[in-house]
């Protein structure tokens, strides 16, 4: 089972013949081969890496190549033009990489978003993947192991932190959802949490979340209403300064609110084991998992 | 992106929204001058610095005569201005806005800000101008007023009426305060914001609305396409270390501790600092070097760490995902022997080659720990810190 990707996935990468899009179509092609071409205007006929083939638009990648899923590594001032044309192809999945893309640019995705039948994960994420059945993204995928934690974060390297505690402690994971660090972003914590729930290979859910906006509150709210999987967390940024942009657009304390402290109470509050050292969120996982009666 | 008052009253201004008149002044001539062609009986003299509570620190100050101007001008600038923003260090002060007088009858708050909940901008209003807005929203949060515009469809009557009525203005001032929301929300889509603030938007004498101070910050994200902006950045008022790592490609916060941390990816470095402060460290700064670093980025990176004089010891906690643990320790090494290594050093590697990422550490002869996972790294830095 597992979440949001799976082995009968059909990607397409949007900027397959940059840089960084050439370098992780290859690299997650040969994780699992659920790539089918790429997106590249002007360049529609030739070949790409892998010898997958390019199209000029993502309608015609979709029609021709029965793409259900597109991972965009569109530079940051096209961006956005790239998730709206694949939102206009009704492409089900896009998974967006790409960081530095203007807020006022997301506003408007978001609103065409909510009027579609697309899901958006990013921008300004790793990605997802389903260990052993398809890998859409930048994560390394040699340290997953199929298994049974479900994995969502904001952030890229901690999340490969918990993906590494979790394989080295035999508990593996089902799918791995980077939700990304911007201030607007497609999906949120409670929809993957939703999808976790009802997913049977998952039996344990990871949160990772950062100081700014109150996205995690939100989720701790849901939890407790919702959620019947044990549930562990983290949180960065526990000592960061106030006003300070943490390196993610949306990581910051603004007007005392969007701490850490604020965040770990209400998870806490919300029954989650709440690991106050990142070296702890396997352990974590682990207790949470104890407490309901699930190894 | 933060600019300074003078800066942003300049954009009101040119966006038609009232500011009361005023000039720069970087000496003190050019501050009697400014007085002069402002011919008020009362002149204020303002420090310009990127911090709020600027009053309480006498970087604001009023002037009754040309000459006054002048003496309060020489005692700004030159001046360290150290107010609840700025930290203890303070912020030196080069130059001053002088501004005409305004007889306030009242004082309101106003700010747009990004609104994450419905991808919308929000319009915040208060009648309790001129405090902070913190406060007033933790003792009299019924005096906030607060409002989502969808930018799909734009601002509209009625969000105006709203907040109007809500806010129980005057008719009178509804009519003053109409424009002032229009032409604030066109700023905001054009200039692209993450937050636009108004403390305090008086009502003088006559009845007339104006900004008396004005806070806005930018979108870093969109500064390629706002060049008109992006040249009033003042690289005076930002941290040298900042300023430097951003020109390396780097993302760097400076800390008042003592433990350098180096870190790739923004979460992880932030969790560094945290597990730094759970063993009884205290970290000197945020470090990201990004997904894509390379030997020479590594190298960057250490300068500006050992070129801050309180870091008393170096944490590098590396998640090699795609970035591979034998280039990472390549640049280690190649900067540790560039720069020299007089502080002790903690190295955790994990991900792709670590095996021979850390044998290039063990071979190259240099005098610093492995640690072998996150905790462990954490654990040693503080203790070593400690010892010297």
């Amino acid at each position: 089972m597992a979440i949001l990707v799976n082995a009968n996935t059909r990607v397409i990468t949007q900027g397959i013949t940059g840089k960084s899009g050439e370098f992780h179509t290859k690299l997650s092609h040969e994780y699992a081969p659920r790539f089918v071409g790429g997106v590249v205007p002007g360049k529609g006929g030739q070949k790409a890496i892998l010898d997958l083939p390019i199209f000029d638009t993502v309608q015609e990648a979709k029609d021709r190549a029965k793409a259900n899923a597109t991972m965009i590594f569109v530079p940051p001032p096209f961006a956005a033009d790239a998730i709206l044309e694949a939102i206009e192809a009704e492409i089900e999945l896009i998974i967006c990489i790409t960081e530095g893309i203007p807020v006022l640019d997301m506003i408007a995705v978001k609103k065409a978003l909510e009027r579609s039948k697309s899901r958006l994960i990013g921008p300004n994420c790793p990605g997802v993947i389903t260990p052993g059945q398809c890998k859409i993204g930048i994560m390394p995928g040699h340290i997953h192991k199929v298994g049974k934690a479900g994995i969502v974060s904001k952030s890229g390297t901690l999340t490969y932190e918990a993906v590494g505690q979790t394989t080295a402690m035999g508990i593996g994971q089902s799918s791995c959802v980077g939700i990304g660090g911007d201030p607007i972003i497609g999906t949120k914590y409670i929809d993957i949490l939703t999808l976790f729930e009802q997913d049977p290979q998952t039996e344990g859910i990871i949160l990772i979340g950062e100081i700014g906006g109150d996205a995690e509150i939100q989720a701790a709210k849901f939890i407790k209403e919702h959620i019947t999987k044990p549930v562990a967390a983290f949180i960065a940024g526990q000592t960061a300064p106030k006003g300070k942009r943490m390196g993610h657009a949306g990581a910051i304390v603004s007007g005392g609110s969007g701490t850490a402290a604020e965040k770990m109470a209400a998870l806490e509050e919300a029954g989650c084991v709440v690991a106050k050292s990142p070296a702890d969120i396997a352990a974590s996982l682990k207790i949470a998992m104890e407490r309901k009666g699930k190894r | 992106m933060d600019i300074h008052e003078y800066q942003a009253k300049q954009l009101f201004k040119q966006n038609g929204i009232p500011v009361p008149e005023g000039y720069l002044a970087t000496n003190p001539l050019e501050a009697e001058f400014a007085m002069r062609r402002l011919g008020t009986e009362i002149a204020v003299v303002k420090a310009q610095v990127h911090a709020g509570g600027r009053g309480k620190g006498g970087g604001v100050k009023l002037a009754k005569t040309p000459e006054e101007a002048a003496k309060l001008a020489k005692e700004m600038i030159g001046m360290t201005l150290v107010t609840h923003q700025t930290g203890p260090e303070g912020k030196k002060v080069h130059k001053v806005y002088v501004e005409a007088g305004s007889k306030i009858v009242k004082e309101y708050y106003l700010a747009l800000v990004l609104d994450r909940e419905t991808a919308g901008i929000g319009f915040m209003f208060s009648t309790e101008g001129g405090m902070d807005i913190e406060e007033v929203a933790e003792k009299t949060p019924e005096k906030i007023v607060y409002i989502s515009v969808d930018p799909t469809t734009g601002l509209q009557g009625h969000h105006i009426r709203s907040i109007c009525f809500q806010a129980k203005l005057p008719p009178a001032e509804h009519k003053e305060l109409t424009p002032i929301l229009k032409n604030l929300y066109k700023m905001f889509l054009k200039y692209d914001y993450a937050m636009l603030e108004i403390n305090p938007l008086i009502i003088n004498d006559q009845g007339k609305m104006f900004v008396l101070d004005g806070k806005m910050n930018f979108d870093d994200n969109a500064m390629y396409r706002q060049k008109d902006i992006e040249v009033m950045r003042d690289f005076l008022e930002e941290d040298p270390r900042e300023v430097q790592a951003s020109k390396y490609g780097l993302s760097y916060i400076g800390l008042d501790g003592n433990i350098g941390c180096l870190v790739n990816g923004a979460g992880l470095a932030m969790a560094t600092m945290d597990i730094t402060k759970f063993f009884g460290g205290s970290p000197a700064n945020f470090l990201d070097v990004g997904g894509g670093a390379n030997q020479e980025t590594v190298t960057n990176a250490f300068k500006i760490l050992l070129s801050d004089s309180n870091v008393k010891g170096i944490f590098v906690n590396i998640f090699g995902g795609i970035m591979r643990c034998d280039v990472i320790a390549n640049g280690i090494v190649a900067a540790a022997k560039e720069l020299g290594l007089r502080i002790p050093m903690v190295v955790r590697l994990e991900g792709t080659n670590v095996e021979q990422g850390k044998e290039i550490l063990k071979s190259s002869g240099l005098d610093l720990y492995a640690a072998s996972d996150m905790a462990d790294g954490a654990k040693k830095i503080v203790e070593m810190v400690k010892k010297k």
